[in-house]
């Protein structure tokens, strides 16, 4: 089998791969921001029967309940006719980032509620709010734990970010997926190309993987998050 | 006046009724000892005093602020009754001297300066100013107890609320915290302490209180209770801790 690799993709390649990123850490950060609130929401906005509770809970499942691919085209093709026309890459990152804070939720919830009940306790008993204690004792432990689940989400968004190229008519909206498939249907190359498409992105979640390591040794504490190690 | 006064509290959790009245008052600088059998609702009482724990029925006052009261400003009232608790929950996530800190910087208001000078001056009083950059995990369950006990000092509170401050300890680490205790109570310190440690109830205490099922069967200074207590189930309960916990402290 005679292999071929033509250099000159590779500029295209490296706007993709510039695509995918931006798409990833965009979304993961919206997603973020949005999980923590429903993640916050889910255990502390009141019982089961509180309006605020219920909203939150309707829309993690939701959005973890049907596939990203037919939210993106419900928001790509469907709200125009709502006059909401959004581009391929906003449509794509909204999607993204409405489905991952979904996902995200329910990692802040489990690292919020696996905090020990007695920081609660002891930070109501110096005479902290309930804000000023989930602020500066619940959140600085909880997303520490959230590190380890939120790198697994970070590779998934990563990899799923390639379903944009499923909107994305014109080149320079082209992931590094969408990008890949453009040079592959011309020169017919699919395995080099495609070949080196899933290379990058595997560098790509290896790179992520570890800067996200790192954060997590950076902030590290004893005692807190890795049972048995650290003390 | 009396620095506390607890009138009637009352508690139920379900059907299991945990406090059924329980008054009792405290002069300033007096240290009480509250002792009683599991599940009497020892902890309970001492919750229901900072409303940790909201009761069903009756009142706290706290000099002449009435911490039961509907518009009582809870966080300024807890920041003034330093509260111990039986596994110390110090702040897993931050040093020692980030634990004693925290009340003063988000609570008092307090500047940072002055504040690590009071959270250092409060670490070496329970002689732990060596210690000060270590996480809760580094430190021995006394030294976590005794910074605990730093950092409901730092706050200058009128009242400590210690509950069973030494039972999670290995014995050999008990004393350390109860000579912390013993010094506070000397210094005039106002406590109620949960314990069952006779030696140092008997050393401090101005009052032993005898809980059981959930309302206080007898109270009295200890040599009293230890020696002619009014009812047999006072002396039979004492006689019973001090086998199991021998009288030294
Ligand atoms: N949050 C709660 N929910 C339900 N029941 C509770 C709760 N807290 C305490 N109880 C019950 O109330 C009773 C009294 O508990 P409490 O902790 O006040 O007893 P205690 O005298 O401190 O006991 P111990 O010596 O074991 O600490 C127990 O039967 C306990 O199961
Ligand atoms: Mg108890």
């Amino acid at each position: 089998m005679n292999l071929v690799f033509d250099p000159s993709w590779l500029p295209r390649l490296a706007q993709g791969i510039s695509l995918t990123l931006q798409l990833t850490v965009y979304c993961m950060a919206l997603g973020a921001g949005l999980g923590m609130v429903l993640g916050l929401v889910r255990v502390y906005g009141g019982g089961k029967f509180s309006p605020l509770y219920w909203l939150a809970s309707a829309y993690v499942h939701f959005f973890r309940g049907t596939p990203l691919l037919v939210q993106l085209l419900t928001i790509y093709y469907g709200l125009p006719t709502m006059g909401i026309v959004l581009g391929p890459f906003q449509a794509g990152l909204v999607a993204m980032a409405l489905n991952t804070a979904a996902y995200q939720a329910e990692y802040f919830r489990g690292a919020i509620q696996s905090v020990k009940a007695g920081q609660m306790l002891a930070a109501r008993a110096v005479g902290m709010s309930r804000t000023q204690a989930v602020r500066h004792v619940i959140l600085p432990q909880a997303l520490r734990l959230v590190i380890p689940p939120w790198s697994n989400e970070l590779v998934y968004m990563l990899k799923y970010s390639s379903i944009v190229s499923m909107t994305a008519l014109r080149p320079e909206t082209w992931d590094l997926f969408g990008v890949g498939r453009q040079i592959a249907s011309r020169n017919f190359r699919y395995f080099e190309v495609y070949t080196l498409v899933a290379l990058f992105y595997l560098a790509l979640v290896l790179l992520l993987t570890l800067a996200l390591r790192w954060v997590e040794k950076r902030v590290r504490v004893p005692g807190l998050g890795t049972p048995g190690r650290g003390i | 006046m009396a620095l506390l006064r607890v009138e009637d509290l009352h508690k139920r959790y379900g059907h299991e009724e945990v406090l059924k009245g329980v008054s009792l008052t405290l002069a300033a600088g007096e240290t009480k000892v509250v002792i009683g059998p599991s599940g009497t609702g020892k902890s309970t009482l001492l919750r229901c005093i900072n409303r940790l724990t909201e009761p069903d029925r009756g009142r706290v006052w706290l000099g002449d602020l009435e911490v039961t009261a509907r518009r009582a400003d809870l966080n300024k009232i807890r920041a003034q009754i330093g509260f111990v608790f039986q596994d110390f929950n110090l702040f897993t996530h931050l040093t020692a001297l980030d634990n004693v800190r925290l009340g003063l910087l988000k609570v008092r208001g307090m500047g940072r300066r002055e504040a690590t000078e009071r959270a250092m001056a409060e670490l070496e009083r329970v002689g732990l100013k060596a210690k000060a950059s270590a996480y809760p995990a580094q430190l021995s369950g006394g030294q976590q107890q005794r910074v605990s006990i730093a950092r409901a000092l730092a706050m200058d509170p009128k009242l400590m609320l210690f509950d069973e401050p030494t039972s999670a300890l290995d014995p050999e680490l008990i004393g350390e915290v109860l000579a912390v205790m013993i010094q506070l109570a000397k210094e005039g310190m106002t406590m109620i302490v949960v314990t069952h440690e006779m030696g140092f109830a008997r050393s401090v205490a101005d009052e032993i209180v005898f809980m059981e099922g959930g309302v206080i069967v007898e109270q009295g200074p200890p040599e009293v209770l230890f020696r002619s207590p009014k009812v047999p189930r006072t002396g039979e309960f004492l006689r019973k801790i001090s086998e199991l916990y021998g009288e030294a402290g």
